[in-house]
């Protein structure tokens, strides 16, 4: 079975990001696969395919797809245009859509549940749509193969499971199983794979006009507060007077 | 023509999750200002209550589309009817919700429009929203637009006021066609969670981390290794942080190092890969306050941290903090918040 796992490179979660002159810094943190993405990886190689990590991206942004190559994906790309630069998640589903038609044969497509930079958690959904495939997202499970697929989706209720037909496009939740390490194997293969890079006349398409824009980004009100620290005496005295200047505040 | 501001209201098994009627309060403020009108959508089966109850929370008038074979929730065929009748709004909100979110992103791609996700702001620039929303698990905000239309907007829980339902306001429910379809997708069952305050609905959390272990007092049962131990003493330590929390009617969180160690299921995890939270008042119980904890829960109205460490990062966040023993503490608190609210 043919796999797609799409990666998304992204800061470092334990970065501080702020925004200096108007842009976003993240400082000098490196960047990473997204965190949720490592659980997509997993799905994608736990169904005993054959993988390949796709991602959008500046050229020679490979980490993430480093990372998934190490863990044991087979392929990995690339595609980067400088059309992209100001692509949505419209867009970027468009252009994921394309490329998975050309790697061709795929059966099945994984997510992440969503990036940490944008935290739309969209993209899954937008690409099945493009691609004219059914999504079923969120899924803690997953078992997939001879044309056919189950899922246990975690929604807010519980669990809600699923059975389709492939092919299919799955967003997964780290409910999953925790992601393997990179072998050693792994990383020397990744350290000397050459990722192909497609363009946009490669996939045959124009960029697709982008909708949603970001005109400004702010740092957060800063939460101006001082602790009072409540203490002198025994727990039943402190707690009493914490339930009392917690009830004060009326909050609750 | 006036604006008509479209909302969807998100349901399982007909009851409807509170952030839909947010929305509905969200879309009202929007047709005031826009001088526009307020348009309902529901989708299932058997809903014409919801539509009825959707417009006493302040809907003009309701669209139904109510047949068998949207008795269980799957994305193409609640897509497939939404696209036939989010075309003609100006604005489109639905909840953000699981359901919510991949159906605006689904509508987004069917109409050739774009989705703003989890939005906590919403502004107008003449007839175009400028809506704000949590980047980089809030360590940012980001103000979004929309250059096509329908402006399709998704809405963070509890960050808009629930309306007032007024029971005496009517208007008009309209059935929408549902055309037979091969749908892709089939519901084969339901495991339902154990009841409960969701986090993301919750007014109270209550939340233990890695802390809730360290209980030297408690002597696990014979017969457990290191590790069965340790998770043994960090179950003792959750039922004190539950039981706060069900005194206050509140939900029970953990952070990331306690979803980790396995002390607790990941639902429970606050944080920028778990849940992020707003709740009238949450309750740190032996969380020192990583980065990616705080993204998850910096917007909750009132934070206070109970944490043997004077310096832990979380008293940074804190109105109120309890240099101590949360083994201590906690049973303690929960008396006291008994005897204050006669529970």
């Amino acid at each position: 079975m043919k796999i797609v796992v799409c990666v998304k490179q992204v800061p470092d979660t334990a970065a501080r990001v702020t925004v200096i002159n108007g842009q976003v810094s993240w400082g000098d943190s490196p960047l990473v696969i997204n965190p949720w993405d490592e659980y997509a990886v997993e799905a994608a190689l736990a169904q005993n395919g054959d993988v390949t990590a796709l991602t959008l991206g500046e050229a020679g942004n490979n980490e993430a797809l480093k990372t998934a190559l190490a863990m044991g994906c087979n392929e990995a790309v690339i595609v980067s245009d400088p059309a992209l630069a100001d692509a949505d998640s419209q867009a970027a589903a468009r252009v994921l859509a394309a490329a998975i038609q050309k790697i061709g044969g795929v059966e099945l497509v994984v997510f992440g549940r969503q990036a940490v930079d944008g935290d739309g958690g969209v993209t899954a959904a937008q690409t099945a749509r493009a691609l004219g495939w059914p999504v079923l997202s969120l899924a803690a499970s997953v078992a997939a193969g001879d044309g056919k697929i189950k899922v246990e989706r975690a929604v807010e209720e519980g669990r809600q499971i699923v059975e389709g037909r492939l092919p299919a496009v799955i967003s997964v939740t780290k409910d999953i199983g925790e992601p393997r390490y990179p072998s050693f194997m792994g990383i020397r293969k990744a350290s000397r794979a050459v990722i192909p890079a497609w363009t946009l006349a490669d996939l045959g398409m124009s960029a697709p006009a982008p909708t949603i824009s970001w005109p400004e980004v702010m740092n957060p009100p800063s939460r101006e507060v001082v602790a009072e620290f409540i203490g002198g005496g025994d727990p039943k005295e402190i707690a009493a007077a914490l339930a009392e200047k917690i009830l004060a505040e009326k909050v609750i | 023509m006036s604006a008509k501001i479209t909302v969807y209201i998100d349901h399982y098994k007909g009851a409807a999750l509170p952030v839909s009627w947010e929305a509905v309060g969200a879309a009202r403020t929007l047709a005031g200002q826009l001088g526009g009108t307020v348009t309902a959508i529901v989708v299932g089966n058997g809903v014409t209550e919801l539509a009825c109850t959707a417009i006493q929370y302040g809907a003009d008038d309701a669209v139904i589309f109510d047949d068998a074979i949207l008795t269980d929730y799957r994305a193409e065929p609640y897509a497939a009817v939404l696209a036939g009748v989010l075309w003609d709004a100006a604005i489109v909100l639905f909840p953000t919700t699981t359901r919510g979110r991949e159906l605006a992103g689904m509508a987004a791609m069917d109409l050739e429009s774009g989705v703003i996700t989890d939005v906590t702001g919403l502004a107008l620039a003449g007839d175009r929203v400028v809506a704000t929303k949590p980047v980089y698990a809030g360590k940012l905000l980001a103000k979004v637009t929309c250059s096509a239309t329908p402006q399709i907007v998704t809405l963070r829980g509890r960050a808009f006021a629930r309306p007032v339902i007024d029971p005496a306001r009517t208007g008009t429910v309209t059935a929408g066609r549902v055309a037979p379809m091969d749908a892709a997708t089939q519901v084969t069952g339901y495991a339902e969670a154990g009841g409960g305050v969701s986090l993301t609905d919750a007014g109270v959390i209550v939340s233990g981390g890695r802390g809730v272990s360290n209980n030297p007092k408690l002597s696990p049962p014979a017969g457990l290794d290191d590790k069965q131990a340790e998770i043994w003493r960090a179950q003792q330590g959750f039922k004190l942080v539950g039981d706060l929390a069900a005194v206050l009617g509140g939900a029970v969180g953990a952070s990331r190092a306690a979803v980790d160690a396995g002390y607790i299921p990941y639902s429970n995890q606050v944080g920028q890969t778990g849940k992020v939270v707003s709740p009238d008042l949450y309750i740190a119980c032996g969380i020192s306050g990583a980065i990616q904890h705080q993204a998850g829960m910096r917007t909750s109205k009132m934070i206070v941290a109970i944490n043997k460490d004077a310096d832990a990062p979380i008293f940074k966040l804190a109105r109120f903090g309890v240099v101590g023993d949360l083994y201590d503490i906690l049973p303690a608190l929960t008396e006291a918040f008994k005897e204050r609210l006669g529970r």
